[in-house]
């Protein structure tokens, strides 16, 4: 009976434990999980602050889930050290867990640069975890002035996720626009000015110099007084575990397209990975949850024995902010077509013959088909490019395409 | 598993579908309490341009891209059937940025919906098979790809 153990219990550890029990229905699988809780939804925890969802809601996966799957979940530890010879995990308290096949999907932490002051400010948080949320919960009530450093992903879905609960948020940014690893000046202003009728004020461009207490003192000159600071810089993987023992590691673990890492029976997936970008063919650390799923999940089955493989990887989100989506996938790089009003946005990228990438800012229909063109690197002579243009839609693709596409089980 | 398929060439584009559609999902008994007067929101949607139309609902695919990419663990396989529980979609629309059919839309407050068969609505089968006036959608077993 084989021993498989997953260190890690997120998005991409529950996904591998499916790859595993889709080959293998017998082998042991341990989970080490050093949150305390079932894997939940991760994402979900600024819809938790805004009351859109609650904990009971968040499970990633059914109750039952591990029992179901016939795996044993370690609660409150966490793998400190691989010995790849003996193939075994040791762990914080002391116990040594051996192992046939091994994940690595151990996430990524929060960034936290130095800034001086920082240790006196009295109240600080991260905002990655369950347990961040309820205890940012905790300290913000409708007089809270909060300063929010990091004007990306996290820390504008913090931002609001709060903004049904406090009257005062401040962001501020190093760069100088917002949400600057996925648009540019002009379609970030539009999100911006969205945000800022909701009620948030922009430090952008300047960052801290240091804190006074509860005082920041920006780079500017500008002082900002705050009760409550969220710290959302960024995240960085979590790959001591493979680099210690001589795992390939970049940025973040390296893996093949069967997830294996440098290491034979060591596999990796999620947000502590490197994944070779499809549409730019450049490495990068998609730190998004389908990718740690679609990750997950094969690697789990490679671990069983199985034959499976990931090689469509790229950066896509969708995120929404008081009802104004911003969708974006691929590389902005090539010939750019544009449309723009009051409202909305569309941009699509083409290079080679092939859709590289798009940004849609409130027109998000279907806009599937656009992501699956780039996944697909469907030759764009191949479909009527002016209709898709337009609208995304499967009348652009040819006859025979759609006839496969609808007439048989895909 | 049967699923839904449909054949452009017999397609009329008159979008009774989506009314069908609409109607089995409201859990109303009458059709004009239903749909009269209101905007509709149907989980199947014609498609086409100025020469062919077609309609277009959840493939029911076997290994569903929104299944793994739903940040909320809404979307889900029960048995083949890909079901949504739309108690927990938190309108992100990641289903939408994924689907390569453009299968999945948004209700009038924004909750995602898909086609889940009507198995488990009054109507029991497919609405928008059983009212084609063309026979253009047609449920049945086909060959899996």
């Amino acid at each position: 009976m084989k021993k498989y153990v997953i260190a890690g219990n997120g998005a991409a550890a529950a996904n591998c434990i499916e790859g595993i029990r889709s080959i293998d229905s017998d082998g042991s699988i341990t989970v080490i999980s050093e949150e305390k809780h079932e894997a939940y939804c991760r994402p979900l925890i600024s819809y938790y602050l805004e009351n859109k969802t609650v904990p009971e809601n968040m499970g990633y996966r059914k109750d039952g889930f591990y029992q179901r799957m016939k795996a044993a979940v370690l609660y409150g530890q966490k793998a400190v050290h691989i010995h790849k010879d003996k193939k075994t995990v040791g762990l914080d308290n002391g116990e040594i867990l051996p192992y046939d096949a091994l994940c690595l999907a151990v996430g990524s932490s929060p960034f936290i640069p130095k800034m001086e002051g920082l240790d006196n400010v009295s109240r600080k948080h991260t905002f990655m975890t369950l347990d961040d949320a309820l205890s940012l919960e905790q300290d913000v009530d409708e007089n809270t002035k909060v300063l929010i450093i990091g004007a990306g992903l996290i820390g504008l879905k913090c931002a609001e996720g709060i903004s049904g609960r406090t009257k005062s948020i401040t962001v501020c940014d190093l760069a100088d626009r917002i949400l600057s690893s996925i648009l540019d000046a002009e379609c970030a202003s539009m999100m911006q000015r969205h945000l800022e009728k909701h009620g948030m004020r922009f430090l952008l461009g300047d960052s801290v110099s240091r804190f006074d207490k509860d005082t920041a003192i920006m780079k500017s000159g500008t002082i900002v007084d705050f009760d409550v600071l969220v710290l959302a810089v960024g995240v960085r993987p979590n790959t001591a575990l493979l680099k210690e023992i001589g795992g390939e590691v970049n940025r973040g673990m390296l893996v093949n397209s069967s997830m294996e890492t440098s290491i034979e029976g060591i596999y990796a997936a999620g947000d502590c990975t490197e994944s070779e970008d499809l549409s730019s063919g450049t490495g990068k650390v998609l730190a998004i949850l389908p990718n740690a799923a679609f990750q997950g999940f094969v690697a789990g089955v490679n671990m069983a024995g199985g034959n499976a493989v990931f090689d469509k990887a790229i950066p896509m989100n969708s995120i929404g902010f008081f009802g104004l989506h911003a969708m974006t996938a691929g590389t902005y790089a090539g010939k750019m077509y544009e449309e723009k009003n009051d409202r909305s946005i569309k941009r699509l990228y083409t290079e080679d013959d092939r859709l590289k990438g798009f940004v849609l800012i409130g027109c998000d229909e279907r806009a599937g088909i656009y992501t699956s063109m780039i996944r697909e690197q469907t030759p764009l002579s191949s479909v009527d490019f002016e209709l898709m243009k337009k609208n995304a839609t499967t009348a652009a693709f040819s006859r025979k395409t759609r006839t496969e596409k609808f007439g048989r089980t895909v | 598993m049967k699923r839904v398929y449909v054949d452009e060439q017999w397609c009329l584009g008159c979008h009774l579908c989506e009314y069908n559609c609409a109607f089995a999902n409201s859990g109303l008994p009458d059709m004009v309490l239903a749909l009269k007067g209101k905007p509709i929101y149907p989980r199947i949607h014609i498609e086409g341009h100025d020469k062919i139309t077609y309609a277009v609902s959840c493939r029911h695919c076997e290994d569903p891209i929104c299944v793994k990419s739903c940040i909320a663990g809404a979307i889900s396989k029960d048995g083949e059937v890909v079901k949504i529980d739309r108690s927990r979609c938190v309108s992100c629309y990641t289903c939408i940025l994924v689907c390569p059919y453009g299968a999945l839309t948004p209700d009038e407050n924004g909750v995602m919906q898909k086609c889940e068969l009507c198995l488990e609505n009054a109507c029991g089968e497919p609405a928008c098979v059983k009212g084609c006036p063309n026979r253009a959608i047609i449920y049945e077993e086909r060959g899996e790809a």
